[in-house]
């Protein structure tokens, strides 16, 4: 692969063998440490049951996990509201979870059964929880962008004091709809957070071989947009950062973005992590970038502040790892949508 | 020369081979050329054998990549844009509807888009509405695009190449579920879209079976079902949807005087109307026996759960059936 031509804007940020070590946590309340926490775990289990799933033959369609980027979603979940408006992509497990750690409900969509998210209807790359705020997620990359700022314009006009978010990726960046949507939003003063998981892939390409820089802020500067870049498996880092731009969006400043880099532990869809759509991928990398866990770096700094333990997170791992499995159980004997709901739900009920 | 075994892949992939080869002005842009997943087996090591510089692998930028190859077509290239599935084409409606169509009226013929389009359509395997989309009907509506839908190995190959070859802008759509077949096929002879018309596949008395892409793969494979039966089945394979030429399925039909469309995108407003429209306008009142009948997809976005999936698309099964059944053969 050639990196030559790349502008690393991203310095060490981008570099697999830097921030190991675990995060400063000052200023942070307990709970809400633990209230993280609990929920990376839970979602990198629900991932990694996923993949198993998935690598057993037990689920039918793609999924594409978000192991490894557990933190951003987290962190920026904190500090939104039930009103708010989110919308993701096709990753996006990690986006609806960090509202509603519900992963049997998950389980049970991506297993296309009426008891899931989204009735059974969407399977992994559609979900939805409105009660949760999530307003959807679907797998044409960019496609929800204008949505989300539209959402937001809504809630401007309502003189609601909630937020559109949305999820893209560094890939979502190359469809021309996002730049519109920058500006539009922009221009019209909307209140949402665009949140950039920039994980240097887009499918089988590094970002060297799509952009001539690998910041993918640099579009917010453009659009005079505020804006903060921040290691994304950092949870701290993403709660705090996140905190300051969504208290400034809820009074009416207009947009703001975030850039959080971070990597995928999974390969771009299903469960292998050595290949990237058929494509070879550096395991070397995704074993360094392995070593930027965002839960074990959380883990320690908790430990070392001695408001957590070794003892508390087995137990607490032994419990979700039966939680999990007893979800799991659930949903594969759950049934499937009834065979007239592919033309039922077409149009609005009356 | 001894013929060469082919699969439908394959035969897209010599398709380019021979283009790339031959043709210095060609080039080929467009999402996922450098992998297996996004194009199968139909562009394998194109990018080592002639280079990054011909084979682009885009950013995800389908309506930039779309436009620029109309750009490049319009200063004398032979482009072709790969959308690994059509539906993430939608995003090029722009450089393909308004311009490229419409380009060479619109200055009196004094340019043509040359540039081919090339559309998987990749369905199945639990996708849901946006990974699954058969959208040749909207294209074939539009004039100035030609719509070419391949549905054997031969023509895989060869109106790929005819597609390349002919001054305005075609979109040449290959469906993922035909990449299976094999056939044996003689060296290339280069020929004139123009001149393509749809083809007999199979030659019947009974009933004449219209069918363009995928769906004509059903057709062949219920005609030899009913064979079976006694039921001598005519089946045309449309090839080039738009502009459409029904004179050969016009004289099968005063033969059979029964007719059954098949086709893969959805029934209403589909291209499954297009032919039975111009049909009931050119055939003699009372020429079909018969009702004609068309066999689509529900009017509805295509589910992802495994059982709805399944009974949502067309299954030979379906086409037999709806054959007897016309034929007021079906035993109850
Ligand atoms: C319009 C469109 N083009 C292409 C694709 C195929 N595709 C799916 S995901 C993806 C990569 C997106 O990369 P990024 O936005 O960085 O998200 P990531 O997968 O890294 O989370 C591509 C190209 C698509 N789904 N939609
Ligand atoms: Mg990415």
């Amino acid at each position: 692969m050639n990196l030559k031509n790349i502008i690393n804007d991203l310095k060490e940020l981008s570099n697999p063998k830097k921030y190991h070590n675990p995060i400063s946590i000052k200023n942070v309340n307990k709970k809400t440490l633990q209230k993280m926490l609990n929920t990376m775990i839970i979602i990198r289990k629900t991932e990694n049951k996923l993949a198993w799933g998935k690598r057993n033959n037990l689920i039918g369609g793609p999924v594409h996990l978000g192991a490894g980027q557990e933190a951003i979603a987290v962190g920026v979940s904190q500090n939104l509201k039930k009103t708010d408006h989110v919308f993701g992509a096709h990753r996006s497990h990690s986006h609806l979870l960090a509202l509603n750690p519900n992963f049997y409900k998950l389980f049970a969509e991506v297993l296309g059964k009426k008891t899931g998210f989204s009735k059974g209807m969407g399977g992994s790359m559609h979900l939805f929880d409105k009660s949760n705020g999530f307003y959807g997620s679907v797998p044409i990359v960019a496609g929800t962008v204008p949505l989300a700022v539209g959402a937001a314009m809504a809630a401007k006009m309502k003189k609601k004091r909630d937020i559109g978010v949305v999820y893209i990726g560094d890939g979502s960046v190359e469809e021309g709809v996002v730049h519109e949507s920058f500006n539009l939003a922009k221009i019209q003063k909307a209140p949402i957070l665009f949140v950039v998981e920039n994980n240097l892939f887009a499918s089988h390409m590094h970002i060297s071989l799509r952009q001539p820089s690998d910041k993918i802020s640099r579009f917010a500067v453009a659009n005079n947009i505020p804006f903060k870049l921040e290691d994304g498996n950092n949870v701290v880092s993403v709660y705090k950062s996140s905190k300051k731009l969504i208290d400034s969006i809820r009074s009416g400043e207009g947009p703001a973005l975030i850039e959080l880099i971070t990597y995928r532990w999974y390969g771009h869809v299903d469960w292998r992590d050595d290949i990237d759509v058929g494509v070879k991928r550096s395991l070397k990398d995704v074993k360094n970038w392995k070593l930027r866990d965002p839960i074990q770096r959380l883990s320690k700094s908790m430990i070392k502040l001695d408001i957590w333990s070794k003892k508390k997170e087995e137990i607490l791992n032994n419990k979700i790892d039966k939680k999990i499995q007893t979800a799991w159980k659930k949903a594969i004997k759950d049934p499937y949508p009834s065979a007239d709901s592919t033309l039922k739900y077409v149009y609005s009920k009356k | 020369m001894k013929n060469k075994k082919y699969n439908y892949g394959t035969a897209i992939l010599s398709a380019f081979e021979y283009l790339l080869k031959k043709y210095p002005e060609v080039f080929i842009i467009g999402q996922g050329l450098w992998s297996p997943w996004y194009v199968g087996n139909t562009m394998t090591n194109l990018d080592k054998k002639f280079g990054v510089e011909r084979i682009i692998d885009t950013p995800v930028s389908e309506s930039a990549s779309t436009g620029a190859a109309v750009g490049a077509s319009l200063a004398g290239m032979k482009p072709i844009v790969v959308h690994p599935r059509m539906d993430f084409m939608l995003y090029a409606m722009d450089a393909m509807v308004n311009q490229a169509a419409n380009w060479s009226q619109m200055f009196g013929g004094q340019a043509n888009p040359n540039l081919t389009i090339r559309a998987i359509i990749n369905r199945g395997g639990e996708q849901g509405a946006q990974h699954s989309q058969a959208l040749h009907a909207w294209f074939s509506h539009v004039p100035g695009l030609r719509v070419v839908m391949p549905s054997t190995v031969a023509d895989a190959r060869d109106l790929l190449i005819a597609s390349v070859l002919c001054k305005d802008p075609v979109m040449y759509i290959d469906d993922r579920w035909l990449y299976d077949q094999e056939d044996y096929l003689p060296t290339i002879k280069e020929i004139d879209l123009k001149n393509q018309n749809p083809k007999i596949s199979i030659k019947g008395k009974d009933i004449t079976i219209v069918g363009s892409g995928h769906s004509s793969f059903l057709a062949r494979e219920a005609a030899k079902i009913l064979k079976k039966e006694n039921i001598y089945t005519e089946v045309i394979d449309i090839r080039v949807l738009n502009p459409l030429k029904t004179s050969l399925i016009k004289k099968s039909v005063m033969k059979t005087k029964n007719l059954l469309v098949v086709d893969s995108g959805w029934t209403s407003g589909g291209f499954s109307a297009e032919i039975i429209t111009k049909l009931v306008e050119e055939l003699p009142t009372n020429c079909l026996k018969n009702s004609p009948v068309r066999i689509a997809l529900p009017d509805a976005p295509a589910p992802t759960s495994k059982l709805l999936e399944k009974n949502y698309y067309t299954s030979t099964d379906d086409l037999v059936r709806a054959t007897k059944k016309i034929l007021k053969k079906l035993k109850r």
